[in-house]
């Protein structure tokens, strides 16, 4: 028994099936991402004067990889268009670029993800913090017991709120250097892991979950590239449909990513 | 297929590709201007409303022409204009509640 | 759009040119014997799965109502072990039911998986993804669901959710104890990982309810039959419809709400913690810098459409077995259209009405007074054509009509006590009290499994070609409307006098026996109907034991009945029974209304839908 309207468009709809699909999936996708950035609007709001952070992303490589989906969607695209003018070649060619594209964005990701989990505050017990990259703990470092250091890269500061605007003229002018620190000295170490504050908190759960999304796609535009692809020889038309459609969700995920960026790297 | 009726060429969308990326590059780099330079004083407050807009103008390209939303059926509009009322309603009406209290409550 | 009747090409399109490579899609029908596992386990077929469907979540419901009986026994008798049970607990359980009865901690655990099983693994699935699998496809005269492997999947994430929530019983710790709204801090604080397993649990029934809500949807707009037209389906697929639409609008919130408390939970974020939080007297290790609130409001965008997600089937299912039972048209069809669509639209923006008490400002407490107010309109629009389809029919009393009917007055009590909820003075009074608990239980309990009751009694010889047994189900119905009510009535004069929900103890802490000058002390009178209430729980559980027998006994003992036993004229009854796969052995071709019963000058007192159109209408 056939399902209808799996190829062809319903004629008052305008529409086949896989494609309503997709679109009502994204219309929960946007409820998902609106649930999200309400958390993200509602904890930036009511944060006190001083303690939202500024500056704690590498804009370069948040830039990167905004032009690397942006790319990555346009190649989808090209895809699917390839797909309507029945060249697989161009296809195979296109979304090969797509799946490169997407595996990049992710070793970047995981390169800042690993970045901020490096990146230790350090609350000393003369009362100053010593803020900055791990370079390396002693092999007898133990803060339980008090013994061996700890050397980080970066410097130290008088207060907390020094920290958090690293846009600041202040901040600029802070000389890095890499500093010893006894166990013996510290008083409280954590790292910019998600529980540091509320802002690695969201960092860490939107970029995450959109990671996530970027890994799916990439999965399913995998298994259109590979296995998948001998629906070409006998059923040419769905296949370009099935494109098409994660095409959308592909270029939805860029929407995300198109939101994510301002506002967690340049706000 | 939705528009096969009409003749397609690979060749017309590497134009519009070309076209979109331009602009999205041209966008990216509006933004990540607007969020160095020294607008608004201390406060974030207009150049988020700025950046903010300016993703507004690349999401649309995206959605408008790469997901070819702006040559879409009416059913799915109808099913995101929905989505969108929805989900202004949740952050705004959240926003609202939040930010309305009874006569007399201290705030920070 | 509405009336006009589009061309369509063939039905079947393309069925010669693909359908040797469509078998790796919707691999079933074309293969020879399916074995077991295909057939029933991993089958793509939307009867099957309907089934599946309604089998778990019958099971489930049993389960939430055990464990009912267990926190009404500690109400009654706080402390005292229960018998018969108490040493199985004792045994599979260990401490927290040391000595047989129920430590506070349990009770609370009990409370919580109570609401989550009924509301998440119990009603929604039986109402929207059984009934809605099962019927939908036949009504609309559709082979199967758009996405038969999409549904599957649904199931299997129902399934597996299912499972994750009774495995956090057998955790150290126990399961869930923050209530089945799950508020922060006290999700967070409490230490246990029952917490983490819900949330968990949760984004696997969330993910079942989106697949399921967009097969739906595109089932419903796509697969309709020649003629089907929007106003000629029938009233059951429309609240269908609107069913999917909340549940893929507004489930999404709350997955995204469960993933920020899973990373409060396990990476120790501050999402829903605020600055300062103290937990047994000491400074909270977090950061803080969150919400609770936020969760709240996360938590009930999805809390309150919920609520039409429990009762919208219900009321589809009652409309049809009312149309049929009453042998005559449903009163005003365009105005139940019209009503569902608008309860489905306002469902979005009251949520808030249950969070009046978070200090809440006038403004917005008047907003959502105010939608609140008026979602009770359509509501009442909907009742009141039901109520009025009675009028003037020659009407057929059998069980499923019986529930039907049981029906109307119980959710007209459940909605109509909800209205002092919905304003902000009176609720301040009422909230948390064993008022709520009365009212939404009127809603859900004697209302929609009432009409669940009414759907499997109506739609049984579908499934198997064999009716359920009268008698048997009149003793089932009258049994359960008695004790029903009492159980619940008594708790909204618990509730007005004071009664606390969610006290382990049963308010014995604040009985006048304890304290006896205290203004505010609870009299004897409403210490004595946990006693009652306790007792009719009882009944009301044996009173379902003839219903389990008749489900099961019926399949292979009840008497035999055609295709369409009950002379309905909906699509679902004009195929062979049980249906086969594809459904229809014709192209059916809709022709009439879905109510046309006792039509003037018609040959029978029914006019199927896709009886051909004898009269060429005067419409052109």
């Amino acid at each position: 028994m056939d399902i209808p309207y799996t190829i062809k468009n319903r004629p008052d709809t305008g529409l086949y099936n896989a494609k309503l699909g997709v679109w009502l999936f994204l219309a929960s996708e946007v409820m998902l991402f609106g649930g999200l950035f309400s958390a993200y609007i509602l904890l930036r709001v009511g944060a006190p004067t001083g303690t939202w952070p500024h500056g704690w992303l590498d804009v370069r490589l948040g830039t990167v990889n905004t032009l690397l989906l942006a790319l990555s969607a346009i190649t989808t695209l090209l895809a699917w268009a390839s797909c309507k003018v029945r060249e697989f070649g161009k296809f195979k060619f296109f979304h090969a670029c797509t799946i490169l594209l997407a595996l990049t964005f992710l070793g970047i990701k995981s390169y800042e993800y690993h970045d901020k989990l490096v990146h230790y505050e350090i609350q000393l017990n003369n009362g100053k913090i010593a803020d900055g990259h791990l370079v390396e703990k002693s092999a007898d470092f133990n803060l339980a017991k008090k013994t061996g250091s700890v050397t980080l890269h970066g410097h130290e500061v008088e207060t907390h709120a020094e920290l958090m605007d690293l846009r600041s003229e202040e901040a600029k002018k802070a000389v890095h250097a890499e500093l010893i620190i006894p166990a013996s000295e510290i008083k409280h170490m954590e790292n910019y892991g998600p529980r540091h504050n509320t802002f690695t908190a969201i960092y860490f759960t939107l970029t995450g979950l959109h990671a996530l999304h970027i890994l799916g796609g990439t999965l399913v535009i995998f298994y259109f590239w590979g296995p998948g692809r001998k629906m070409w020889q006998t059923e040419p038309e769905r296949f370009t449909n099935r494109i098409e459609v994660s095409g959308l969700f592909w270029h939805f995920v860029d929407l995300v990513w198109i939101f994510l960026f301002p506002v967690l790297y340049l706000t | 297929m939705s528009d096969s009726e009409q003749p397609v060429s690979l060749n017309s969308y590497i134009r519009l590709c070309a076209v979109v990326f331009a602009v999205v590059l041209c966008t990216t780099g509006l933004m990540i201007g607007t969020s160095f330079a020294h607008i608004g004083g201390d406060t974030w407050t207009l150049k988020v409303a700025l950046i903010l807009a300016i993703a507004v103008v690349n999401a649309f390209l995206v959605a408008g022409y790469l997901m070819h939303l702006l040559s879409e059926k009416k059913l799915v509009y109808t099913v995101l204009i929905f989505t969108v009322i929805f989900a202004i309603g949740l952050v705004g009406l959240t926003m609202a509640a939040m930010n309305d209290f009874p006569p007399g409550t201290a705030t920070h | 759009m509405e009336t006009t009747v589009q061309q369509f090409p063939p039905f079947r399109e393309g069925a010669a040119d693909h359908s040797h490579a469509s078998h790796d899609d919707h691999g079933h029908g074309e293969h020879a014997e399916p074995n077991f596992w295909q057939k029933y386990i991993f089958s793509t077929d939307h009867k099957v799965i309907g089934i599946q469907y309604g089998f778990m979540s019958l099971c489930f419901m049993l389960f939430g109502f055990f464990l009912m009986l267990l926190m009404r026994w500690q109400i009654a008798h706080p402390g005292v072990p229960v018998p018969v049970f108490g040493p199985i607990l004792e045994r599979i359980l260990g401490q927290p039911a040391a000595g047989g009865s129920i430590s506070p901690e349990l009770y609370n655990s009990f409370g919580a998986m109570h609401g989550t099983i009924m509301v998440f693994l119990g009603v929604v699935p039986l109402a929207f993804a059984a009934f809605g699998n099962y019927v939908v496809p036949l009504m609309i005269g559709a082979p199967d669901m758009c996405f038969p492997r999409i549904n599957m999947a649904s199931f299997h994430a129902f399934f597996l959710g299912g499972v994750v929530m009774l495995v956090s019983f057998f955790i150290p710790g126990g399961a869930a104890q923050a209530g089945w709204t799950s508020y922060s801090p006290l999700a967070t604080t409490i230490a246990t990982n029952g917490q983490a397993f819900w949330l968990v649990g949760m984004v696997l029934l969330i993910t079942s309810s989106l697949l399921g809500a967009v097969n739906f949807i595109a089932t419903i707009i796509q697969l309709r039959a020649p003629g089907m037209t929007w106003m000629r389906l029938p009233w059951f697929v429309w609240a269908q419809f609107v069913t999917a639409f909340i549940l893929l609008l507004a489930f999404p919130p709350l997955e995204a709400a469960g993933v920020l408390q899973l990373m409060d939970n396990l990476a120790g974020t501050s999402f829903f913690l605020p600055t300062g939080l103290a937990v047994g007297g000491q400074l909270a290790d977090r950061s803080g810098g969150g919400s609770p609130l936020l969760w709240q409001h996360l938590f009930w965008f999805l809390g309150h459409p919920e609520v039409y997600v429990l009762i919208l089937p219900a009321m589809g299912i009652v409309c049809e077995v009312i149309a049929n039972n009453t042998r005559k048209p449903i009163w005003g069809y365009k105005s139940l259209v019209y009503s569902v669509l608008a309860v489905g639209f306002l469902s979005f923006i009251v949520w808030a009405h249950h969070m009046y008490l978070t200090g809440m400002g006038q403004k917005i407490a008047t907003f959502f007074q105010a939608t609140t107010m008026m979602i009770s309109v359509p509501s009442v629009i909907i009742l009141t054509c039901m109520f009025l389809s009675l009028w003037g029919g020659a009407i057929r009393i059998n069980t499923p009509m019986l529930f039907a009917l049981g029906f109307l007055p119980m959710f007209g009590i459940g909605g109509l006590t909800g209205l002092p909820l919905g304003l902000a003075a009176c609720d301040l009074y009422l909230h948390d009290t064993y008022y709520i608990i009365a009212h939404f239980h009127y809603v859900v309990a004697p209302g929609t499994i009432f009409a669940l009751f009414a759907g499997v009694y109506f739609w049984y010889p579908k499934m198997t070609g064999r009716k359920m047994n009268e008698f048997w189900g009149r003793v089932h119905f009258w049994c359960s409307f008695a004790f029903m009510n009492i159980v619940f009535m008594p708790m909204f004069v618990q509730g007005i006098k004071g009664m606390l929900r969610r006290m382990s103890d049963g308010g014995v802490n604040y009985s006048a026996a304890r304290v006896p000058n205290a203004i505010d002390a609870l009299p004897g009178s409403a210490m004595q109907m946990n006693g009652i209430i306790l007792w009719a729980a009882v009944c009301l559980g044996i009173a379902q034991i003839p219903f389990i027998i008749n489900l099961f006994w019926s399949i292979s003992h009840g008497e035999k009945v055609g295709t369409n036993p009950w002379r309905a004229t909906t699509l679902d009854w004009q195929t062979p029974t049980p249906p086969p796969h594809g459904n229809f052995t014709h192209e059916p071709h809709v022709a009439h209304g879905p109510y046309e019963y006792s039509a003037p000058g018609a040959a029978a007192d029914f006019t199927p839908q896709d009886a051909p159109a004898d009269k060429p209408t005067t419409a052109h």
